[in-house]
């Protein structure tokens, strides 16, 4: 088991990597998608470039100096969190990792697909939490929004309750997945249709199709998909921390993009700087 | 006031006739993000006093009362203000955010 895992390999997710790693803690960074600072073509307001520097060459610098001191840096998509009380369980397609302390450094990406319908059915067929509102769909037919790895997982987290699935992939490749009740449709997407509730997907072609509900999971699970899940609170789909980059539940941090505000590089190496020293303190004081 | 335990049977008495505004928290034992919420309300109804009356209906135990009011998400928390669903909040929300709602 790692004492922490910190998901995101941006300056606040690697920054916090340096101190848990320093304060001795087993420390696993996992990353996937091309991250905020790697789109910066050129900083030039952080300390300590006298000619700026790009955000890539930054990002690749943080992973390699966090690789330098020991710590497990691993390019791969984690597609489910599990808060298990004693420990903090992620899987990858890969496999699992299990950890004492997790910290979130994800970015600001919102994953929210722009699809007519969505916002006006949350709540009313249209959910981004398979294992809380699964439950209301047992026995019916539904659809999930997506074509990745994160669109498999959720699928397959529904798989035993819902009668039927429909990946909706809306112009994407269909997804690798092998079930007697899941079928793929890789058409563009119109709107999502119904009166009071999720009643059925149009598609751009003019077809048509009937879902009692609607789970979304397009793309690589982001900060706010993870927040959903663990029971984290979030504002405007950033999560909610404290001045010590905790979050509600315990055991969990979050810091840079993910917590909104100033979208910087010392902004978010500041809170990686702090989540990890936290992260330390809740080790030793929780004796874990 | 204490957090009421609301159910098919009490609902009318204690939500529908209600004189001062009410909350109420769907959930399920089984919901990660429910007990997140829970605190939450708990917290509220300290808060509150007697101003508000605040109590959860466990969805399980009063499918009707959940299919009564359309929710499909939880944790789901209604504001009923004269008897009437007011105000809605799906997923976990802050207390400010549920207080605000209140205005």
């Amino acid at each position: 088991m790692y004492d922490v895992i910190i998901i995101g390999a941006g300056p606040a997710g690697i920054t916090a990597s340096l101190y848990t790693q320093r304060g001795n803690l087993k420390t696993l960074v996992l990353y996937n998608e091309k991250s905020g600072l790697e789109k910066a073509e050129h900083i030039e307001n952080y300390y300590g470039f006298e000619n700026g520097i790009s955000g890539e060459a930054l990002y690749k610098i943080g992973i390699e100096q966090a690789k330098n001191i020991g710590v497990d840096v691993i390019k791969e998509e984690v597609t489910k969190v599990e808060n298990n009380i004693d420990y903090f369980k992620i899987v990858t397609p890969r496999g699992e990792y299990t950890s004492k302390v997790l910290i979130l450094s994800t970015g600001n990406k919102k994953n929210k697909p722009k699809i007519k319908g969505i916002e006006k059915f949350e709540g009313k067929g249209v959910s981004y939490c398979t294992i809380c509102d699964g439950f209301f769909f047992r026995n019916r037919s539904i659809s999930v929004i997506g074509s990745g790895n994160y669109a498999v997982s959720e699928t397959n987290e529904l798989i035993n309750i819902a009668n039927d699935i429909t990946i909706l992939t809306n112009g994407e490749k269909a997804p690798e997945i092998r079930a007697d009740n899941v079928n793929i449709d890789t058409k563009k997407i119109e709107e999502i249709i119904g009166e009071n509730k999720v009643e059925g997907v149009k598609f751009k072609d003019g077809t048509e199709i009937q879902t009692d509900g609607i789970f979304i999971a397009q793309g690589v699970a982001g900060s706010a998909d993870f927040a959903k899940k663990l029971g984290i609170i979030t504002n405007k789909d950033n999560i909610v921390v404290n001045a010590n980059m905790e979050t509600n539940v315990k055991g969990i941090f979050a810091c840079g993009d993910c917590t909104g505000g100033l979208l910087q590089v010392s902004k978010a190496v500041y809170e990686g700087a702090k989540a990890g020293l936290e992260a330390i303190k809740y080790i030793r004081k929780n004796n874990k | 006031m204490a957090v009421l335990k609301i159910t098919q049977e009490n609902f009318e008495e204690e939500v529908s006739k209600s004189n001062i505004p009410v909350i109420i928290d769907f959930y399920a034992d089984w919901c990660g993000p429910c007990k997140m919420m829970s605190p939450i309300i708990d917290n509220i109804a300290e808060e509150l006093g007697e101003s508000v009356k605040v109590g959860k209906v466990n969805i399980d135990d009063n499918k009707n009362l959940a299919m009564q009011f359309g929710i499909m998400s939880i944790p789901t928390v209604i504001i009923f203000k004269e008897g009437k669903a007011e105000k809605t909040f799906v997923g976990l929300r802050d207390k400010e955010e549920i207080l605000n709602g209140l205005k």
